[in-house]
């Protein structure tokens, strides 16, 4: 009894010993999501469909030439 | 879709400080940094002084990426260049190697310890889940997400500073150049990449 204790806190001690892996065969970086999914939040603009990546582009080209006075005072 | 840049156009630009200010307020930026900044040469000196808004420009080939030691930016589909907070060890190699002075560094706590870096994330938040509360608390909103542009392109007063789809933003430039009749000699594409300036220019000091 005694003797498995032993073996069993040896065990539970060793645990802090192993190590993070270090190996550099992968990118460290979270993956990110891609924008034209959308953000899961209230503040999504109107105007087109979250997941469509065609919508999302529109939108984007559409959203830019607010920009464009020569267009949005005529 | 092109790449996501940013034009700031000096000749418009008037140095409101307007898309600082957004940008603060949209991020909740901390006390001390600045991820978008407005640089003025030759202040007060008439008809030479001149204002842009800079912020992290995007880089194709970013300086930033290439010296970071632990690899923790990334490049979205958008060509917008975002970095990760939990592998960023706040080392500031990415500060000596960007030449628009985009990396921040908060300063928080008695001895001013250094903060992991913060910087322009075009709007684009981080690797964290899209418009999440924890995006948000380390990156700011994800306004691309939202179906937005950067908060400091939509709300610059004289759209000198134009953000969003390179194509897009480029043909916005192009056709004020060409309606202006001049511009593009003196600041823009021209000097950048070392053109032979247009017969027609002249310099600004003597411009009538």
């Amino acid at each position: 009894m005694m003797r498995l204790l032993v073996v069993s806190l040896s065990a539970l001690a060793l645990m802090a010993c192993s190590e993070r892996d270090q190996s550099l065969t992968g990118s460290p970086v979270k993956s990110d999501g891609k924008s034209w999914q959308g953000a899961k939040n209230d503040f999504v603009a109107h105007g087109w469909t979250p997941g469509d990546k065609t919508s999302w582009e529109k939108q984007i080209r559409t959203r830019g030439q607010n920009q464009n006075e020569y267009i949005r005072m005529n | 879709m092109a790449r996501m840049k940013f034009i700031c156009d000096a000749e418009r630009c008037i140095e409101c400080n307007g898309c600082v200010t957004a940008c603060k307020n949209e991020h909740e930026v901390p006390w001390g940094v600045n991820r978008r900044r407005v640089v003025t040469i030759n202040d007060g000196v008439i008809d030479q002084e001149k204002s842009i808004s800079v912020a992290c420009m995007h880089c194709s080939d970013a300086p930033c990426m290439a010296v970071c030691p632990v690899d923790c930016f990334y490049r979205t589909d958008e060509g917008v260049v975002l970095h990760d907070k939990d592998v960023c060890i706040g080392c500031g190699y990415c500060s000596y190697a960007c030449p628009f002075g985009a990396p921040q560094f908060p300063s928080n706590g008695t001895f001013g310890l250094r903060g992991k870096m913060d910087k322009c994330t075009f709007c684009a938040g981080g690797p964290e889940k899209d418009g999440s509360q924890a995006e948000f608390e380390k990156y700011g909103r994800n306004r691309l997400a939202e179906g937005k542009l950067p908060a400091c392109a939509e709300m610059c007063s004289t759209k000198a500073l134009l953000g969003g789809d390179g194509d897009v933003i480029a043909d916005i430039f192009r056709n004020r150049v060409v309606k202006r009749g001049a511009g593009s000699e003196v600041w823009g594409w021209g000097t950048a990449y070392g053109r032979a300036p247009h017969p027609d220019a002249t310099p600004p000091e003597n411009k009538s």
